[in-house]
């Protein structure tokens, strides 16, 4: 049988090949860097979603076991809590609305983490307990400054992508094919 | 796992069950993840079969970290502060699979980013419960 042996030496050196390439990373290419919610925006997403998880859980348990200890620093906290939440699901779903309510949302964060963050600094009195936003986000190392800039900067980078997928799809982009759980499997 | 009795009786007699190898082990697994990934980010990588396998590992720490502090409360140990505590364990054991399911979502050098970042927030989430369960000075 001839067959096996000119058939068995090459493999390992194609399973190698082929591990390589897989394990490669495509470097985006201008269609996928298109998209809100893929790529940095995909990390962004998870960042906002564990701000989202840290602040709700926080904000919660402060309202229902201490509220009256200070009730404006709670309310806060809730509401950035919402924002946050808010922000992830603008940024996820990434369409035209999407992509305005994360808008809307990183530039209330920005207002709120600096303008709170001063108060906190001028009147250390009025909050009485620490929030998300106070000391301009000192308590979560500053991530809650950096973000909403990432935000923003990274709506401004992909703000034509929507015309631009439009234009050059000839379909609608729910028929493009869904990579949400990985690769496709070849 | 020789590990996890040897780290129960010593923290039993520590008297603080979130804490010795039982933290330690998660903390620098988590830590030896992250850098792994940013390494992966860096090289323009996407996530590969020894970040997955980092956070099943990293996973199942945690796991074992909760059992025994599960182990501890029916003891009749209480952590100081119990509404943070259990948020801070609940929260801890999701981090993992978190990141699994958003670098499968992910398959670029983002991915592993994203990795990067989960692995380097659950020290800080880790560290944070260890305090909830003694309140220093208290």
């Amino acid at each position: 049988m001839p067959d096996p042996r000119p058939a068995e030496r090459p493999q390992p050196a194609e399973r190698t090949q082929r591990t390589e390439r897989t394990q490669r990373t495509e470097r985006t290419q201008p269609a996928e860097r298109t998209r809100t919610n893929t790529g940095p925006g995909r990390l962004l997403i998870a960042v906002y979603l564990l701000f989202a998880i840290a602040a709700t859980s926080r904000a919660g348990l402060q309202i229902v076991t201490r509220f009256e200890a200070a009730p404006m620093a709670y309310l806060l906290s809730a509401f950035a809590a919402t924002v946050y939440i808010v922000a992830a699901v603008g940024l996820g779903r990434a369409g035209r609305t999407g992509r305005l309510i994360a808008l809307a949302c990183c530039t209330v964060e920005l207002v709120g983490v600096l303008g709170v963050g001063a108060v906190s600094q001028a009147r250390p009195e009025w909050f009485p307990d620490e929030t998300v936003w106070s000391g301009f986000g000192s308590g979560y190392g500053y991530i809650p400054l950096v973000l909403p800039v990432l935000g923003l900067l990274w709506l401004w980078r992909t703000r034509h992508d929507l015309d631009r997928a439009a234009a050059s799809r000839p379909r609608p982009s729910q028929f493009a094919p869904d990579q949400s759980f990985g690769p496709p499997a070849t | 796992m020789p590990v996890t009795e040897a780290s129960a009786t010593t923290s039993a007699a520590a008297d603080l069950p979130v804490d010795g190898p039982l933290a330690t082990i998660p903390i620098v697994l988590s830590l030896l993840v992250a850098g792994w990934a940013l390494v992966a980010t860096l090289r323009h990588r996407a996530p590969d079969r020894a970040q997955f396998a980092g956070l099943a590992v990293l996973e199942a720490a945690l796991l074992v970290l909760t059992v025994v502090t599960l182990i501890a409360l029916g003891d009749g140990q209480r952590p100081d502060e119990p509404g943070s505590f259990f948020g801070y364990l609940a929260t801890l054991v999701c981090l993992p699979p978190l990141a699994w399911v958003l670098a499968r979502m992910e398959p670029t050098r983002w991915g592993s980013a994203i990795v990067c970042t989960i692995c380097l927030v659950t020290p800080v989430v880790l560290v944070r419960l260890q305090q909830t369960w003694t309140v220093l000075g208290a």
